[in-house]
Order: structure tokens, then sequence, then C-alpha cells
């Protein structure tokens, strides 16, 4: 049956279609659906993980025991999961087991650009990447299969603009070969030196059979692809390079598409660049291809034309590769930009405040809260990856301790169950005088509310264990753990100056459930007393988009307005009313 | 010949189910479709793009500048955002409502005055629809995404009552006749 699929809908479809029976991941922008919608068959075990490298290693373990298994990431989650990766690659696997990378060119969603085709290539991984949602299912179905004649598990690499477009896509019925017999062999399953010095030659075997593969049969199952119309150009890309190509270039152009991103096949690039003219390499982020097809001495045109950073388009194409260009209307207007923004009554906001005005150097993570860096709220001084926060301010404040008591970290209860323990283990166990706070919504919020360890609620939204995040701070060594309501911001104010007061390490948990779940009540909106206002703007100082000024006074809008009280307690003339 | 549209907005406006929409209609008419959305971090308030993409073999997903033949804004600084996505000949559906951004609500800009204006006298051809009204008059606010499909579906070649199955289709059963009423208001609006 044909029906319209997101791109990670089809490889969800797909993955299912092929048997998969165990699903585990961490969310992350734009792999966050794969998993999502993996959940919704019954006949997969499909699980969130507290991060990426348990989901690998849970995929991992579930292949060895003889069932297809995934997990599925973001291009940043699949550091994280390194270490397993890597190692799975000697081990190979027994079933099955597919690890579904999205990569972020452009940044939507994201805090770095890397491409993970490097990630195949130091891992010695085979990569394969679809183009749209109909070879999301059919490349995800291939991967088990190349999974299994290989024995090492396979990446399926997407990027924004695949995992997160809608295309046609033609459905199966699922094949479910069981549960494969494990026999015990420690030779392959224990990667102590003496077998791992025996396994990576198995590897680099493996790697010149799939390039044979790459080659060869990789073109009857429809993955590499090439297609002869005009010779003068010749058009090397894969994924969703190939359909910009495509609809930039049309027959004016021959295309070789690589559908098997790693190893490449180097003969088909060899006779392709031999029969074409002018060739160019078309792949967004660094230079996989080229350098590649430059090594084999293939004169191709790639990043001296084409960019490094950022989105390719079919326009861009059509600019460098025929000199044309788009007509386009110009107006004379100045259009600001237009930021995201913490949301009307995000509790996040009221802490945020309090830190502001107590002007404290604020150490962030990943996360929603991660919008307190913007203006007017500018709380947050540094960002870098999931976790750093509660790492990243103990090493600030081990550099200067005399000033721990003018820091804090902040992050979110997802975030904390992902990284965040280990670097309050670090601070408890090496005496720190820090304060991290930790945001607990009772969600994972910047990926669309997925449940989390912390929320006693599992992936399908049934009730599950709720990690006690009091009692683990107890646990690995903090003495005093406080609980305030973000909403009330003195009341986080007194907390934040009693435990910098301490000069110890100390959590404050900052509780309040994100207001878009939809189980939140929320209270009536609040309006503008236009009387009472004296245009101070104190209440544009937190940032609620559900606040501007208009003809001179503060104006609530109602629509958006969720009652949260945050700006009442800053106006100073008691001008927000009910 | 391929036809391309985009809709953009303000996150939270529900430019999604607008699409989702589209999409149905489409792909019932039987044309190839491809539509390409920004989920995470830029939908809290931020500016949303989707698009929309039709004909008898789509290949790429997404609209290039000088691209649209359809631009459908759900707020009026939006449109002028992707004004240069338009085709010149292209055609804009706006709503009049003006939402400002968290940069001119921090200070650090100025709403523009007469923006519509300014795409008229660009040369674009600028369709006008004050939506937020008619959302609250077919029973809430929110229901602005359908009352612009609505307006923008009179703009196409397709009959009303498969863009009102699509409607019906995409939002839970017991918001159906809402949503009805407001695509029925914005369609009245059409041109």
């Amino acid at each position: 049956m044909k029906t319209i699929m997101l791109g990670n809908e089809a490889v969800a479809r797909g993955l299912y279609e092929a048997g998969c029976r165990v699903a585990s991941s961490y969310p992350g922008t734009p792999s966050t659906e794969v998993t999502e919608e993996l959940a919704r068959f019954d006949e997969i075990k499909c699980e969130w993980a507290p991060n990426e490298k348990v989901a690998c290693e849970v995929a991992f373990g579930a292949a060895v025991r003889g069932a297809r298994s995934v997990c599925a990431m973001k291009h940043v989650g699949l550091n994280v999961a390194a270490d397993p990766v890597f190692t799975a690659s000697y081990c190979g696997i027994n079933a099955g087991m597919v690890i579904v990378v999205a990569d972020d060119p452009g940044m939507h969603s994201s805090q770095n650009e890397q491409d993970s085709r490097n990630h195949a290539k130091a891992s010695k991984i085979m990569m394969l990447e679809p183009a749209d949602s109909d070879e999301c299912l059919r490349f995800a179905k291939l991967a088990f299969t190349l999974s299994e004649r290989f024995d090492t598990p396979v990446f399926l690499r997407l990027t924004t603009r695949v995992a997160h477009s809608r295309s046609l896509v033609e459905t199966g019925e699922r094949v479910d070969n069981g549960l494969k017999e494990y026999v015990k062999e420690p030779t392959k399953y224990v990667m102590a030196p003496a077998n791992a010095i025996v396994k990576h030659p198995v590897v680099e075997q493996r790697l010149l059979d799939q390039r044979a593969y790459a080659e060869t049969e990789a073109l009857d199952a429809g993955l590499n692809k090439v297609e002869y119309f005009d010779k003068s150009i010749g058009v090397i890309a894969s994924g969703i390079c190939y359909d910009y190509a495509r609809e930039a270039l049309g027959e004016r152009a021959s295309y070789c598409k690589l559908g098997v991103d790693f190893p490449l096949a180097d003969n088909l690039l060899k006779e392709f660049c031999a029969a074409c003219g002018t060739v160019y390499v078309l792949e967004e982020l660094d230079d996989f291809v080229e350098e590649h097809c430059k090594a084999l001495g293939l004169d191709v045109i790639g990043k001296d034309k084409f960019p490094r950073c950022g989105e390719y388009s079919q326009g861009m194409i059509r600019e460098i590769v025929l000199g044309e260009k788009a007509q386009v209307l110009t107006a004379a207007v100045d259009v600001p930009p237009r930021p995201p923004a913490l949301c009307a009554g995000c509790p996040h906001r009221g802490l945020f405040y309090a830190l502001k005005k107590l002007k404290l150097t604020v150490i962030g993570d990943i996360g929603c809260y991660t919008l307190g860096a913007s203006r007017p709220l500018a709380t947050i001084d540094t960002v870098l990856c999931m976790g750093a926060s509660v790492s990243g301010l103990h090493g600030r404040n081990v550099a200067d301790p005399e000033n721990a008591n003018r820091c804090v970290a902040v992050i979110g209860d997802s975030t904390f169950m992902h990284s965040g323990i280990t670097g309050l283990v670090d601070i408890a166990y090496n005496a720190s005088n820090s304060v991290t706070i930790i945001l607990d919504n009772s969600i994972t919020g910047m990926t669309g509310h997925q449940n989390n360890p912390t929320n006693g609620k599992n992936i399908k939204g049934d009730p599950a264990l709720a990690v006690d995040l009091e009692a683990l701070c107890h646990a690995v060594g903090i003495e005093h753990v406080a609980v305030v309501d973000p909403y009330d911001i003195a009341q986080c104010e007194s907390a934040v100056r009693d435990a910098l007061a301490l000069h110890a390490p100390a959590v404050i948990i900052s509780r309040r459930p994100c207001a878009l779940l939809k189980t939140v009540k929320h209270a009536p909106p609040l309006r503008v007393d236009r009387d009472a206002c004296r245009s101070c703007k104190m209440c544009m100082q937190i940032g609620c988009p559900a606040i501007h000024m208009r003809d001179g006074r503060a104006e609530i809008d109602a629509t958006q307005c969720l009652g949260c009280k945050i700006c009442q307690q800053v106006c100073k003339f008691g001008a927000i009313v009910e | 010949m391929n036809k391309s549209i985009m809709i953009v907005g303000v996150g939270g406006q529900g430019t999604l189910l607008a699409s989702r929409i589209l999409g149905n209609v489409l792909l019932a008419e039987g044309y190839d479709v491809k539509l390409s959305e920004v989920h995470g971090m830029s939908q809290r308030g931020g500016s949303v793009v989707t698009y929309v993409k039709y004909g008898d073999k789509v290949w790429s997903p997404i609209v290039g500048k000088g691209e649209a033949d359809l631009l459908l804004a759900f707020e009026q600084l939006e449109a002028a955002r992707y004004l240069s996505y338009l085709k010149p000949e292209g055609k804009i559906v706006v709503n009049t409502q003006r939402i400002d951004p968290m940069s001119v609500l921090a200070g650090d800009g100025a709403y523009p005055d007469g923006v519509l204006e300014a795409l008229e006298a660009a040369g674009a051809a600028v369709q006008r629809v004050d939506a937020l009204p008619l959302a609250v008059e077919a029973g809430s606010p929110k229901a602005v995404n359908v009352v612009l499909i609505g307006a923008m579906a009179k703009n196409t070649d397709i009959d009303k009552e498969k863009w009102l199955a699509a409607v019906r289709a995409c939002v839970p059963p017991k918001f159906a006749e809402l949503n009805e009423r407001a695509f029925m208001l914005g369609y009245e609006k059409g041109e």
C-alpha cells in the first residue's frame, strides 16, 4: 500500500518489517521519531535509555542474544555511543544490529555540524544513506540483511531533510525469523587483547568484502546507482544531495548515487569519472567522498566550489554548476530576527530570572533551558554538550575556588540522567564547593516530550519506576539537597543564596512540570491594569512571549498567557492582575 | 509541472497541521508529494517553515529562493522574511496578525510598519486574511491554521469537499466540526 511517511517513520517501518525485536534509544532531534514510531509496534520491545551509550549497549546485547535490534540517535549522540560502537565492530553481532544516526547540517537543532560518516570510517562499520522516505524503508531492511551477512553492526545515516521530510512509501508485511540461537564463543565476544588482536584483521578483511559488495551487488540491491544522461557533467552524491542535484540538473548531467557511504565503491567511482566530463562531488559537511576520490587519483570538483558549512539546495547547485541564478523579489523592510524563546508559562523562567538578579555565572547544558542564554534573560555563560554543566562547573571552581560562590550549573532532569550524574559524583568525591541546579520539568522537553527515568512513565506512557532525584543526590554524597518551585522567584533566590553560602557541594531541584504537558492545569490568564502600569518595562525583562508593549503600556496576550504569575512578581506597581 | 508551496509562521501556530492537511489532499489527488518540516528547537516561538511540493515526480523536498508558487504566511513579518522564496509571479496569502518576535520584545529591534504594503510594492500579489477573528468565530483562536488553509484552498483547482475530507482526516473527531467551520470561513474569504 502506498502512503505518505516522515523519513524517520519510514525507517521505523522498515526496521519493523525486517523483524526488529528490540529498540533502545535516547531522544535527539532529528532522530527522535524513529524510536517513537517503533514504540507503536507491539512486536518490538522498545525503550528509552538514559543515554546513547546505554542504548547502543542494550541493542548490542540483544543482537548477540539473537534478536534483531536497533538504536537511534542524533549525530552528537554517536559520540556518546562511540565506545561500544568501536568494539562492537570487532565482535560483530549474532542477529542483525542497526545504528541509526541523524546528522543535522545547518544545525536546526544542534550544537555542532559534525559529519557522522567519519565515525563510520573510524569505527570501520558499513554505513548506508537513504535519500527519501521510500529509501529509508528499503535501506533499513537491507541494513539488517547486510549486518548479518557481514557480521557487523550497520549504520543507517540520515540528515535532517531526509529524517523530517514526508514522501511516498510502499509498505510490506513483517517477517520475523524469531530469536536466533546464542552460542558461547569467547573469541568472538570477549574483547580482551588476545581475542581482539585476532579480530582486527577480520575487520579489515570485512571492509574489503564490503567494498566488493558496494561495487557489484549493491547496484542490484538499489543501494548504489549509476544513471547516464548527458555525460558532459557527472555528479557523485548520496542522500538528499542526490535529490537536490536531480532537481537542479535533470538530464543535463549523469549521476553516481551512493547508498553505501562506507566503504566507498572504488571501481564504481573510477568507471563513472572515466565516463563523464566534469565531475562534481556534491556532499554536505565534510569532503568525505571527495577526499576518497582524490586519493584514488580522480579529478573531481567539490569543496573548491561548494561550502563545507550549512545545507545545500537545488538553487545552490544550479547557480554553481550551471551559473543560473534565481530571480527574487525584495521588499524594502527590515525584518527583525525571530529566534526560538522559552514558552509562556515555562517553569525555567522564574529560576533564570532569580539567577539573573543574583548576577551569577551560570554553566548551562543541553535542552530547552539553553534558551535561557538568549536576551533578555541572557543568564547562561557556557553550553558545551550533554552533562557538561555539572563537570564544567567543578572544573571552573577548581581553577578559581575563591569565586565558587558566584557560579552555579543548570541541567535538566533528562540531561542529568543522561550524563550529569557522573559529574555530580565527581563534585562529591573531590569535595567541590559547587552548586548544581537540576531543572526538573518531568519530561525531556526540547525533543518533543519524551518520558525519562525520572518521571514515572516508560516510552509507551505506562507506569514505570521514577528515579528519586533527592535520594540519588544524597546517595552520591551530596548532603544539602533543596527543592524549590520555579514559579516563586523569591524562593528560588533565597535557596540559591543559601546553597552558595554553604561552601560545600549542594544541589537545588527546581521542580515544576513543563507547561506544555497536557496533564498540567493552567491558571486563568493575567491582564495589565493600564492605569496602574508605569511603562517601566520590568515585565519585559523576563522574556515572556505573552507580554508586549502596546501604545506605551504593557499588554498580555490572553491566548498565550498560562497564568504563571512570574510577571506579577516582578511588577513593582501591582499593575498585573487576575 | 511541479508546484511549490511554502507555509511559514511562528512556532506554536500549527503550521505542521496545515502541512499535514495539504499533504493529505495532494496525495488523494494522485500527485507525487514531498513535504519538509523542521522539528525541535526552532519550534519554540521561533520562525518556522514547511515546504510542500507536488507534481508528477518530485525530487527535492525543499523550496529554494525564487521557487514558491504560493507563500502561505501565518504572520506578516514571516511573509516578509521569506519573500525571496516566492516566484516573482507567485502569490502570498497572509494572515494580517502581528506577533512580536523576542528580538522586538527584548528591545533589540522594532516591528516594522507597512509590511504588507512593502510586499506589494516589491511586486508580489498579496491576499490578506484576518484569520484570528474568523478562528474565534469558528470556535477557537487555535483554528487560525485551518482558516488559512481554507483561504489558500480557494487558489487551487482542488474541490472543496476533498479539502474538507482532508481536514476531517487530520484532526481529532471531537474537533472536526469546529475545524470544518474554520476551513469554510477561510475558504469564503479566499480569492
